[in-house]
């Protein structure tokens, strides 16, 4: 199982360490600082690094790798999973995941730590029952503490670990009861030099932030479930009530979580919210270079596109760029050759345009490769899929809750080659 | 109000000062110490020192406090034991608290003390806590008595916990159930063969049944076990696979992935016709899909797995080519496996979208991405007859780019295109010479010889080229070196009238002026063939090849099997067997799929590899006997394929272009055997891309006629004098290793016991990261430290290691006795064999025993465990006899003659402190002599004998 953990910085320091087995020298890092030197790019080491002894298996989050070391044969998916879930806790507890957040909370760090794993195996890792256990830091219960000499430690059982529901405390209140859900999606696209797909999928979750009394059980059906054919689902979602009736139905966790995560695949036809119409182009012998970049709405339902960012990792042997947005600002970084352009909301009657010149080093020839534009954008009230929720009802408990839907559409990879 | 402050650099004396804060007398003032304490240790620093001052204030009854003071012994415990032992109170009194939360965090907190001294003091709150009331005490405790086996097993055998533990597989409560099993998987691991998961239709739905119930990481280890279990019959395996199915909607990936392994296993059970099977097969999909969407790590990951999934079953994702198509800003380890994929999906169906997607990859940045894509072209072209043409246009227009490393890598795979469609493409050989002088890399101006030597006829300046090539013939790589010398032959035979100065040049360059034996060897045999027989010549070199087949990179179908068991784990990650995986391999059992229901179904599924599915030789290690048996038929008689045929690659056909062909001839004219270099040396076709892979069993005949050489050297340079020292016998053939060899023998030197290893490098490729392991034996032979193999061992280089042997290794009796398996990893792969050391290397100098003590223990020993041998033709004297016996640790205690006949009374000892006494009879003029024996382990009578007559005989 999981044999230590350590957590390295982007300039190579281990700045924490953690055994839950012996304890295992340092030094074993040397070998994923020679992978991590290897790399040109802090995102492509690898994720799992074999050493005499051990194998490394990491992960790269807010810009700290978290290095598991494991000793025997351990589904190297299981040490991901379980690194990413102290990335979330990390991130719940403290609001952001950083090495200084982590240094200023390094006792509840530990402490948390010691709680997720029990001998290298999962203890508890739901936030849920750890936030029993070891209550976050807030400001103000730092102070108490101080001054009261009370601990962020809890005194209970925590009895959500053994119920049937462990993902749920017991006795919860609320004056205001109110769920929320939102649907988010987000397309991942290759589109080719003349604007065809070349593939289009469409990875959506449903976010819930439920804050309900009691033992609320909840169910929710769609006008069109049959868009949802791969789906992974939240522990409490019962199984066979989908299987069989394509409806959710769960007892909720507390709080924030994740309902549902499916994937619209390639095979079903996937609406493509804007086209580009693009003419990068150098001549040879000369040391200038034409950019010409225009986007329009395309399948949108009638919907606005809004902040919209438009990047390109230009050729090496661009130097600058001298160019005129129509409308929002864009940047050009020399030296990592990254052009930015800020572009905001598509205003369908007059279409935003990037136009202008790029100079290239004096006597380069004329670079090889094709830029990549990859673009970032958000529709809101609708989902691209279609997806649309029908309706949600509870049971098991009588006062009447507030409900709310909200549909946002997002690009994930889109990219548009030239 | 941060905890950062507990940062601050030390200061002197802050070991000093936190003394002081540890035991004052203020609660707050004390935990904060302890937070400074903890925090220095985290980072690393040593307070070690502290550790009396922190134990002093476990006693207290804030809970974090508490918790604090616990991590701090887990982690100074081992090196304060004595101090430890004060803290083992504490822990018997928190396991009785009423509060089931303190109850747990004790248990599980002496287990991770790791004191030999302190677990048996834990053992009775341990029983206790694994019968608890309270299903979170149990399930704590479960993982609990895993630790403790890591510390001590045999105390968690004795204290029969192991009972307990098979117990709580029945538990009511799913969470103590997952953790039961995960305790006894991990326990498991290191007895291989003990039964601790007895799984039977019973415990499996009570495991079943859990699986619904408990949490994630629960759901893992549940899966992982159920994947060890095989049902009794298709009907159990579809009724398991059933419920195993709603896992795949899981959101944690690594569960997803292990009921894919489940399934993947279960379902060559069921009959292919069956309605439930192709539900299946759909359902695997979409899982596989979603995987790759989540974070570039699980996506790794679930690529790897993904790429074994695809060759074992295609038809799962045959129509997901396309989220496969990579994105450009992915992280170049999945840009690779991506591309790895895609070129196993590629079919007639989807090839043109593919290779648009492999050209627009071609004009990427990475280097390594870019020759990877065009590779890849070359690969499309071997699989997809169909779409050899368009790949070959779409290679020209890469050369047409001018990039230096697109063009060397595209007449790479140009050349394994004239392999697989001969007379096809020969037109754009002219291209191709354009490019003649940009090419730098030894791989692929190895590729353009060849060429031009294979279609010398149709090129009018090829001697031109090839001379041009020959002018820093010993400044090229080996590879080359060897391709220029067989095309500048070929050249010869197709155009003799102008080219003989060339073929002159190369053969005194090659045989002359070389240093390498592979190439002075080809030197020689193509000069004696030419000299000889042109005709035979001609046929030889000449002769028509094989067309090379698509699949040169599959995995070999055993391995794959096995991988495919093992989807999920690090071995599915490397692809390589789990027992490659030195440090985790303790206990290695090779897993296997289960047949098929219908077992002819399997045949008639899939063509290419149901065959070898069936039919292929399971991956254990030969016994000595097998192997050798196998060279010697191999000598005599035709080799016969058994198991899957060979995986042709463009190597072997070289070799066989050589040798296949013309041997016969070769062998009966030439009365010198030439066999003993030539057979071994793979590099004969060199220059040919294709992977170190197995060489073809009719290669095998040349290789037996040089051991057999060997064998002979071997035996006439016996030492004289000193310990006995068998001669290096070859361990593993290079056939069998992928161009590694391994000979070998074992010598006592100064009490060490070393194996003596030449390691040769057969293979084209350069060899590094060696290591071995040994299987348990029966005397507990481990290496005493790593193979020492610094300098990665080049094509055709030897070397000579020693390795020092300790016999305080794991014990298991083997059969023979002195039967020795090895598994030696390097780069490439593993590889076993077996081989028998001679017992007198076990014999210690200190094996003389007392007269008095010879005579008691000889009398005292049973007469049954008296054995008898016969040493026929020995021609030495006792006294010679007896010195030499006494170099190999053979000691002479007395010697008495009676009528003529010497009696010498001897004695050893092995490292084991088995005692051995023995009586030789040695007869004046009678070359036969007589061994007793007496041992109160009869069994090793047989091996010392051997080793009479052995050390006799030398």
């Amino acid at each position: 199982m999981i044999h230590s953990l350590f957590l390295v910085n982007a300039s190579g320091d281990i700045f924490l360490e953690k055994h839950w087995k012996s304890v295992v020298s340092r030094s074993v890092c040397d070998y994923f600082f020679e992978a991590q030197e290897r790399a040109t790019e802090p995102e492509n080491v690898p994720p799992v690094i074999p050493t005499p002894h051990h194998y490394l298996i990491s992960v790269l989050r807010h810009r700290i790798y978290f290095v598991a070391v494991i000793q025997s044969e351990v589904p190297p998916l299981f040490v991901i999973e379980f690194l990413h879930r102290v990335v979330d806790t990390f991130q719940d507890y403290f609001g952001v995941c950083t090495e200084a957040a982590i240094k200023d909370n390094v006792v509840v760090v530990y402490e948390l730590l010691e709680e997720m794993l029990d001998n290298g195996f999962p203890l508890a890792t739901e936030s849920n029952i750890l936030k029993e256990l070891i209550k976050p830091p807030t400001i103000l219960r730092t102070m108490v503490n101080t001054i009261t000499g009370s601990t962020n430690v809890g005194e209970q059982l925590p009895t959500g670990q053994l119920s049937v529901v462990p993902w749920r405390r017991t006795g919860v209140k609320y004056t205001n009861n109110e769920a929320y859900f939102d649907v988010v999606e987000e397309i991942d696209a290759i589109i080719d030099k003349s604007g065809s797909t070349i593939t289009a999928e469409i990875q959506g979750v449903i976010d819930a932030c439920v804050k309900l009394t009691g033992m609320p059980d909840l169910t929710l059906s769609f006008m069109n479930p049959r868009l949802l054919d791969d789906v992974s689902f939240h522990p409490c979602v019962r199984f066979k009530r989908w299987e069989a009736e394509r409806i959710l139905s769960f007892i909720p966790p507390d709080g924030n979580f994740r309902l549902l995560s499916y994937h619209v695949s390639s095979q079903n036809l996937v609406a493509i919210p804007v086209y580009v119409k693009h003419n990068i182009s150098f001549r040879e012998g000369s040391s200038q270079g034409r950019f010409d970049l225009t986007l329009g709405p395309k399948q949108t339902m009638g919907k606005a596109v809004e902040s919209v960012l438009v990047s390109s990792q230009l050729p090496r042997g661009v130097l600058n760029a001298n160019l005129n947005p129509s409308q929002g600002t864009y940047t050009f970084d020399p030296v990592t050759k990254m052009l930015t352009w800020d572009v905001g909301k598509i205003n369908p009657q007059k279409l935003p345009s990037l136009k202008g010149t790029m100079s290239l080093q004096a006597g380069a020839s004329k670079p090889d490769e094709n830029p990549t534009i990859n673009i970032q954008l958000k529709i809101q009230q609708m989902a691209i899929s279609g997806l649309k929720v029908n309706r949600l009802d509870m049971y098991g408990e009588k006062y009447k809750p507030f409900k709310g839907i909200k549909y946002m559409t997002k690009a994930g990879k889109f990219q548009v080659r030239t | 109000m941060t905890d950062s402050k507990y940062f601050t650099t030390t200061k002197k004396g802050e070991i000093f000062e936190l003394k002081a804060e540890l035991n004052s007398d203020k609660k707050e003032k004390k935990k904060e110490a302890v937070k400074k304490v903890i925090a220095s240790m985290t980072v690393g620093k040593d307070v070690s020192a502290l550790f009396p001052d922190v134990v002093n204030c476990m006693q207290t009854d804030n809970l974090e406090l508490k918790k604090l003071v616990y991590l701090y012994l887990m982690n100074y415990a081992k090196s304060q034991p004595d101090m430890a032992i004060m803290a083992v109170n504490t822990f018997v009194k928190d396991c009785e608290d009423p509060n089931p939360l303190i109850r747990a965090l004790a248990v599980r907190t002496m287990g991770c003390i790791r004191v030999d001294k302190i677990t048996e003091y834990l053992c009775e709150p341990l029983r206790k806590c694994l019968k608890d009331e309270d299903p979170y005490v149990r399930k704590t405790a479960a993982v609990c008595a895993a630790k403790l086996h890591d510390i001590n097993a045999q105390l968690v055998e004795d204290q029969g916990f192991l009972d307990t533990l098979k117990d709580l597989i029945s538990d009511s409560n799913p969470m103590v159930v997952a953790n039961a099993v995960a305790a006894l998987s991990e326990i498991a691991e290191s007895h291989p063969n003990s039964n601790l998961l007895d799984l039977n239709p019973q415990t499996i739905n009570k495991l079943l049944t859990a699986l619904n119930e408990c949490t994630e990481w629960g759901q893992i280890f549940i899966l992982d076990c159920l994947a060890n279990y095989t049902p009794r019959d298709d009907r159990e395996s579809q009724s398991i696979c059933e419920r195993v199915t709603p896992r795949l909607s899981h959101a944690n990936s690594a569960v997803v992935l292990s009921a894919v392994k489940v399934l993947m296993k279960f379902m060559e059970m069921l009959p292919k016709d069956l309605d439930y099977y192709g539900t299946l097969l759909k359902k695997l999909a979409p899982p596989l899909v979603t995987l790759l969407s989540a974070e570039p790590e699980l996506q790794y990951v679930a690529l790897r797995n993904i790429n074994l999934i695809v060759q074992r079953r295609p038809e799962i994702l045959k129509h997901e080519m396309k989220v496969f198509f990579v994105k450009y800003n992915d992280p170049i380890y999945v840009k690779l496996e991506k591309l790895d994929i895609m070129i196993r999906l590629a079919s007639q169906a989807n090839i043109a979208q593919v290779l648009a997607e492999l050209k627009e990859y071609a004009t990427e940045v990475d280097v390594d991405f870019v020759r990877k894509a065009v590779r890849a072209i070359g690969r499309c072209a071997i699989k997809v007859e169909q779409s050899a043409e368009r790949c070959v246009s779409t290679l020209l227009d890469l050369i047409q780019t001018k990039v230096n490393y697109v063009v060397q890598e595209a007449i790479v795979v140009i050349k394994d295109i004239f392999r697989k469609y001969p007379n096809k493409y020969e037109s754009v050989i002219a291209t191709l010479c354009e490019n003649l002088d940009s090419l730098d890399e030894p791989e692929a101006r190895a590729a353009m010889i060849w060429i031009v030597g294979e279609y010398a006829e149709r090129i009018d300046n090829a001697d031109e080229l090839l001379e041009s090539f020959l002018e820093g013939f010993h400044d090229e790589s080996t590879q080359v070196q060897l391709q220029l010398l067989t095309a500048i032959v070929k050249l010869f035979l197709k155009k003799p009238t102008e080219t003989q100065e060339l073929v002159q040049q190369v053969l005194s360059l090659a045989t002359q002026d070389s240093d390498n034996p592979d190439l002075r060897d080809r030197g020689y045999i193509y000069w004696r063939l030419l000299s000889t027989d042109p005709v035979a010549a001609k046929e030889v070199v000449l002769a028509e090849k094989p067309l090379i087949s698509e699949e040169t990179d599959l995995i070999e179908p055993t391995l794959l099997e096995e991988l495919i068991c093992h989807i999920g784990t690090l071995a599915s990650v490397y692809h390589k067997p789990p027992s490659a995986f030195v440090e985790g391999s303790r206990g290695v059992q090779h897993k296997r799929l289960p047949g098929s229901a219908g077992s002819g179904e399997s045949e008639s599924q899939d063509t290419g590899s149901a065959a070898g599915v069936t039919e292929a030789p399971p991956a254990v290690i030969p016994s000595q006997g097998d192997l050798l048996g196998d060279l010697l038929n191999l000598d005599l008689t035709p080799p016969t394929t058994t198991g899957p045929p060979p995986p042709s690659s463009g190597m072997q056909m070289g070799a066989m272009d050589l040798l296949g062909g013309g041997l016969d001839s070769l062998m009966g004219d030439e009365s010198e055997p030439l066999g003993g270099d030539l057979g071994g040396s793979p590099a004969m076709g060199a220059g040919f891309s294709a992977p170190t892979a197995a060489m073809p069993a009719s290669f095998n005949a040349p290789v037996s006629g040089g051991l057999d050489d060997l064998f002979d050297l071997g035996g006439g340079v016996g030492l004289p004098m000193g310990a006995y020292t068998p001669p290096k016998t070859i361990w593993l053939p290079a056939m069998k290793a992928k161009g590694l060899e391994i000979s070998g023998t074992f010598v006592r030197r100064a009490g060490v016991i070393q194996m003596e290893m030449t390691l040769t490098n057969k293979a084209m490729s350069v060899m590094t990261d060696f290591a071995i392991q040994f299987n348990r034996n029966s005397f507990g032979l481990a290496p005493a430290g790593p193979l020492q193999v610094l300098t990665p061992l080049s094509p055709n280089q030897s070397i000579e290691v020693a390795l020092p042997l300790s016999t305080v290794g794991p014990v298991m009796k083997m059969e023979p006795l002195n039967n020795l398996q090895v598994a030696v990893k390097n780069n490439i792969d593993v590889f076993y064999f077996s081989c028998q050391y001679p017992i007198s290397m076990l014999f210690v100098e200190d094996g003389k025993m007392e007269r008095q003590v010879f005579l008691a223990t000889w009398k005292d020993i049973p007469n049954d465990n008296e054995s008898q041998f016969q040493i026929k033709d020995c021609h030495l004297n006792s006294d010679a006899a007896s010195n030499k016996l006494q170099g190999s640790n053979i000691f002479t205690i007395a010697k008495r003659t009676v009528e003529g006949q010497d009696m010498l009374y001897q004695s050893m000892k092995l490292t084991n402190s088995i005692w051995v006494l023995a009586e030789l009879r040695v007869q004046a003029g009678n070359p036969n002599y007589t061994v007793c024996l007496k041992c109160r382990a009869a069994e090793v009578s047989q091996g010392v004998f051997q080793c009479y007559e052995a050390v006799l005989k030398n």
